[in-house]
């Protein structure tokens, strides 16, 4: 009787790790789904990483790639310089809500309307998860945080920003998709959304960009469970999944 | 390609691609707009690549971006540009980014004006940004020396894989003068294989180009090697002019377009029979310690002379172990320093050491 392998590690996951991320996390289903795309595509060697400041600031400890380290928001300009140089080779962002859409709002504008050829996968998930649960520009109207304790108050603090309808008014970019990474049932989108963003940059397609909708249990003050249920009763119906562009 | 008339901001960006720099990412502010504009057409027909970035911010991040593949890339500006790459600039120092900015300085603070200035000086030598670090800092005299100097920020940034900074003065950037550039001499002295992104197969292994260093004692051993690496650029990198001190009483220390003014006026003062001399470092950090100490047995007293409040003042004094009376005399918001203004300084200097 043969035993076949229907499951694994990807190979470049690094090795006997595991990741630092709390119970319920959706970060490392991103990073794994970001690991096989990198095994499928056979661009394991010639992939450079831009790790993120937040909660995701050290995935060089989980994926083996390279990497550069980007300040706060300035992922896409890094990215830019990196491919601009280096066309040859393959660079991804990998950025929160907090790094996006606030510090870095100029930053993901300008590289989308120029159409870098670069891949950006943005986790929203409503929160700045790595300083302690404050207000992130996509913190929902109501939705209690450690700066907005009465929840989001849009009088006070603005509104949540939807990042894909605001992209894909430009001319730029080829391919702009949100997607969730809540539920099993959100997984294969996810899976080959982040491929596609990936293949755009290697057919030389130009920037693509995955928004990921994430949890984050410990800030939200939620079970791992409850939050995935979040995702899907509260911030779907504001940030609707599906594809906003598609150069095709 | 012989000798031939050019601005200073031109004669910078062509010596910068004769120097192997094929990367320019930019944003326009005055007084250095002739730098991106002439990348703009001369990087595509030498097969490179210019970029105008949206803000400073991300002109610097490109940078960091691009230097992390190992190849000369660079950014320009002007003061206010400057000091919103100061957050990169940080960066690049702690992950040994090898790139180079030039800065043609205008006067401030805030939005200033836009002619010529030095008040740059302690913000380019004391590092631009937070952190515990240092820059190399070039500061040219003339459109000749900032050519010949870029070939040198590149080669240094390379060599030590640090962020090299050309601190110029507006006259530097838009006056003409006759240069010859010369035909690019680059030193391969970083082998980008075993370092940059982009050669994980080559290498065998990948890289991570990081700051971010959570253990305290794995930081202060980064911030150990760093400091070797400063103290080595200290010992190695120096570069100072001296022009007449070796019996000179009185010396005049200056940088950049000031140095050249006061050289006049040392020309003239020692045609009346004056002991004068000039001091004047080519690179303001590393600072030239050992060769301002060197007055320190035959100078009575140094005048420095800059357009700011007298920055570099202090960096004088300690040099000469606070041995030598160091005076300041300087204009800033735009107005450079004449011959005769020098000239009346220097006179009363010598009719009070009598």
């Amino acid at each position: 009787m043969s035993e076949k392998i229907v499951y694994e590690r990807p190979k470049s996951w690094v090795k006997d790790v595991h990741t630092h991320y709390c119970p319920g996390c959706t970060h490392g289903i991103v990073h794994r789904i970001i690991c096989e795309t990198i095994d499928e595509l056979g661009i394991q060697e010639i992939t450079t990483g831009i790790a993120p400041v937040g909660c995701a600031a050290m995935m060089y400890n989980y994926i083996d790639i390279d990497y550069i380290e980007a300040p706060h928001g300035r992922a896409p300009a890094v990215a830019t310089g990196f491919k601009r140089v280096r066309p040859d080779r393959l660079i991804f962002t990998y950025q929160g809500d907090g790094d996006l859409a606030s510090i870095g709002a100029a930053e993901i504008v300008h590289a989308a309307n120029r159409s870098e050829n670069i891949t950006v996968i943005f986790i929203n998930n409503a929160i700045y998860g790595m300083t302690g649960g404050q207000m992130a520009p996509t913190t929902l109207i109501g939705q209690k945080t450690t700066t907005t304790k009465d929840g989001r108050d849009p009088q006070k603090a603005g509104y949540p920003m939807r990042m894909c309808e605001m992209l894909k008014t430009l001319e730029g970019p080829a391919y702009i998709e949100r997607v969730s990474a809540a539920k099993p049932a959100h997984l294969p989108s996810l899976k080959r959304a982040i491929k596609k963003a990936f293949q755009n940059q290697i057919d030389n397609k130009g920037f693509s960009l995955v928004e990921v909708l994430s949890t984050c249990p410990t800030n939200w003050g939620m079970s791992p469970l409850k939050s995935c249920d979040w995702v899907v009763e509260s911030m779907i119906p504001y940030y609707p999944l599906g594809l906003f562009k598609d150069f095709e | 390609m012989g000798r031939v008339l050019m601005k200073g901001t031109e004669a910078i960006a062509e010596a910068a691609i004769q120097a192997g720099c094929k990367h320019f990412f930019g944003y326009p502010i005055t007084p250095q707009n002739e730098i991106p504009e002439y990348m703009s057409k001369r990087l595509f027909e030498v097969g490179g690549v210019y970029l105008q970035a949206e803000s400073e911010v991300a002109a610097s991040n490109m940078i960091l971006g691009g230097g992390s593949t190992g190849e000369p890339v660079m950014t320009s500006s002007s003061s206010p540009g400057v000091s919103l790459m100061a957050e990169a600039i940080s960066y690049m120092a702690g992950q040994e980014t090898p790139v180079v900015i030039v800065n043609v300085m205008r006067a401030g603070p805030g939005l200033g004006g836009i002619l010529p200035a030095q008040g740059d000086y302690s913000q380019a030598t004391g590092g631009m940004a937070h952190g515990d670090f240092k820059l190399i800092v070039l500061a040219p005299s003339t459109v000749q020396e900032s050519v010949d100097m870029m070939q040198k920020a590149f080669n240094l940034a390379q060599k030590y894989r640090n962020p090299v900074v050309m601190i110029c003065d507006g006259v530097i950037g838009q006056i003409m003068e006759a240069v010859e550039i010369p035909e690019g001499n680059p030193e391969n002295l970083s082998n980008p294989v075993d370092w940059a992104c982009g050669y994980m197969k080559e290498r065998g292994k990948r890289t991570i180009l990081h700051s971010l260093i959570l253990d305290p004692e794995e930081l202060e051993s980064h911030n150990k090697h760093l400091e070797a690496k400063w103290k080595r650029i200290k010992e190695k990198e120096t570069d100072c002019e001296t022009y007449k001190t070796e019996d000179a009483e009185v010396v005049i220390s200056a940088f950049g377009t000031v140095a050249r003014i006061a050289r006049s006026v040392v020309d003239k003062l020692r045609a009346e029979g004056f002991k004068v001399g000039l001091i004047r470092p080519l690179l303001v950090s590393p600072f030239p310690e050992k060769e301002f100490e060197g007055l320190i047995s035959t100078c009575k007293h140094i005048l420095d002379v800059e357009m700011n409040w007298g920055q570099m003042k202090k960096d004088v004094e300690s040099a000469v172990k606070y041995r030598i009376p160091v005076s300041f005399f300087g204009h800033t918001g735009g107005i450079c320093p004449t011959v005769s203004e020098i000239e009346r300084e220097v006179r009363k200097i010598f009719t009070e050491l009598g």
